[in-house]
């Protein structure tokens, strides 16, 4: 019998070494056609250089930006999976190993005592968990590490009701503007509505992690994140924001019910890095890696 | 045009650069973020120099992740640029002080940084963000590292010997050229636009 939080904290830092060192197959595409496709030399350049950096953290498995992020797992607990509470210790244990082993920069720092050195905070909170319950024996983590530029760049907005979708929509636009060349575009943005003011900024990141060009369920969602998409491009901010090339990649939105009296906007950006990785741990120990 | 510099960078050579110019630079760069700009400031306001003279040399908006080889010496794993902007609130300043020739970073910077650059004779050069790996290629040897104790690893000066380091496009020069503000001027037209527009 396999000893399965030693499965899960070596998965994990499996996880966190893929994520840092190797971008999805999607977002890496996307890159590759935004070079063929940029006109301009200024942006032309640019794309060049950030996909031949993305072929030399491939080819000799390095960290592909030195801002690594700060960590946070998305885990999801099946009801008859065996662990509970210990698949927070386990990955908190990836984290440090890690942040060793591939190596992760440092990135945690206490406000009182400095950097941790380790990627865990002091005070707990630090990686941060996004855990759901589900049925079945399985464990999903995705490992997502999110660098400090381009969270500098997020966004929340209590829009007053009344504006409704064309307020939302103004909002999208105020914020990726504000962003402008400052969090490395070409952006990913992630959007999430309703809720409180926590839930929205929370569903924003969530929504990054859908596959690019795989819009929402809900058509009326999907045409408005299309709608975005294009909008978004008018900004003309380019890559790096140079004013050359694509501005954002795709947009993904996700919605919660709103309190009546609220209409909150979460506006999460990710810069072209955008970094995650996941697998599935059956109750046996078996690991199932996500497509990458 | 494109430049091929060597530090300490003569200031009659930095004013031959514009807007939009490729420069590779050769010599040595430091890094310094938020914590090193302050401290170092701290120090000269105390009348004290710190361990690094800045004049004509590169200094590089940089965090990067080092890591021991078993000799013990440090090893550069990646060093891509961090975000200008923050530097913003004391860069003119440093500038004044210091006299670094080149700026190194991503994102751009503001109004006060063009104004220090054009009468200190100062340039920015914009390195692909997130390009950590193309930037480490470029670093032959770590020659030095202070304040690590201190600030750790990504605030502390961590002093590179480098060549050909770049391509960096000038998005400041000595002459108040600013190539990221004449872009953020063009997305607020462009988004004051759409916002009309919009259903």
């Amino acid at each position: 019998m396999k000893d399965i939080a030693q499965v899960i904290e070596e998965t994990a830092v499996h996880l966190l070494k893929i994520a840092a060192t190797k971008l999805p197959s999607d977002i890496k595409e996307s890159l590759l056609k935004g070079e063929k496709e940029t006109e301009g030399s200024l942006g032309k350049s640019q794309l060049q250089a950030i996909n031949e950096n993305v072929n030399l953290a491939e080819t000799y498995s390095k960290p592909m930006c030195q801002d690594t992020g700060l960590v946070s797992f998305f885990v999801k607990i099946g009801d008859e999976f065996s662990l509970k509470s210990e698949v927070k210790t386990a990955l908190i244990k990836a984290t440090k190993k890690a942040t060793q082993d591939v190596p992760l920069r440092p990135n945690a720092v206490d406000m009182f005592e400095g950097n941790t050195k380790n990627n865990v905070g002091i005070r707990d909170y630090v990686p941060w968990f996004y855990f759901d319950l589900i049925e079945g024996d399985k464990l999903e983590i995705i490992a997502m590490p999110k660098g400090g530029g381009s969270s500098n760049v997020g966004m929340l907005k209590m829009v007053p009701p009344g504006k409704g979708i064309k307020g939302v929509k103004e909002f999208v636009v105020e914020a990726v503007a504000a962003a402008g060349p400052l969090a490395c575009p070409p952006y990913t943005v992630g959007v999430g509505i309703g809720g409180g003011e926590d839930m929205c900024m929370n569903l924003a990141k969530k929504a990054l992690l859908r596959p690019l060009y795989q819009y929402h369920e809900d058509q009326k969602i999907a045409e408005l994140e299309k709608e975005l998409l294009e909008i978004l491009n008018k900004l003309e901010i380019g890559a790096m924001g140079l004013g050359e090339g694509p501005s954002v990649i795709d947009v993904h939105m996700e919605f919660a019910a709103r309190h009546p009296a609220s209409l909150p906007v979460g506006v999460v950006i990710s810069c072209w890095a955008l970094r995650h990785a996941g697998a599935t741990i059956d109750k046996e120990g078996n690991v199932e890696w996500h497509p990458h | 045009m494109e430049f091929h510099l060597t530090t300490p960078i003569p200031p009659e050579k930095l004013k031959e650069i514009k807007i939009g110019d490729i420069v590779y630079v050769t010599g040595t760069i430091v890094t310094a973020r938020d914590e090193a700009h302050l401290k170092a400031l701290e120090l000269h306001k105390e009348g004290k120099n710190p361990p690094v003279d800045f004049e004509g040399i590169g200094l590089f908006h940089c965090g990067p992740v080092m890591k021991k080889n078993e000799a013990g010496e440090w090893i550069v794993v990646a060093a891509g640029p961090t975000t200008s902007a923050r530097m913003e609130i004391f860069q003119d300043e440093f500038i004044k002080v210091f006299h670094p020739g080149i700026i190194i970073g991503k994102g751009g910077m503001g109004e006060r940084t063009t104004k220090a650059c054009r009468e200190e004779t100062c340039i920015y050069g914009y390195f692909t963000g997130g390009a950590a790996l193309l930037a480490a290629d470029r670093i032959k040897k770590v020659k030095d590292v202070f304040w690590f104790e201190e600030l750790g690893m990504p605030e502390c000066l961590w002093v590179y010997e480098v060549e050909d380091f770049g391509p960096l496009t000038i998005t400041i020069d000595t002459h108040g050229g600013n190539l990221t503000e004449e872009s953020k001027k063009n997305i607020q037209a462009n988004k004051e636009k759409i916002l009309e527009e919009l259903k």
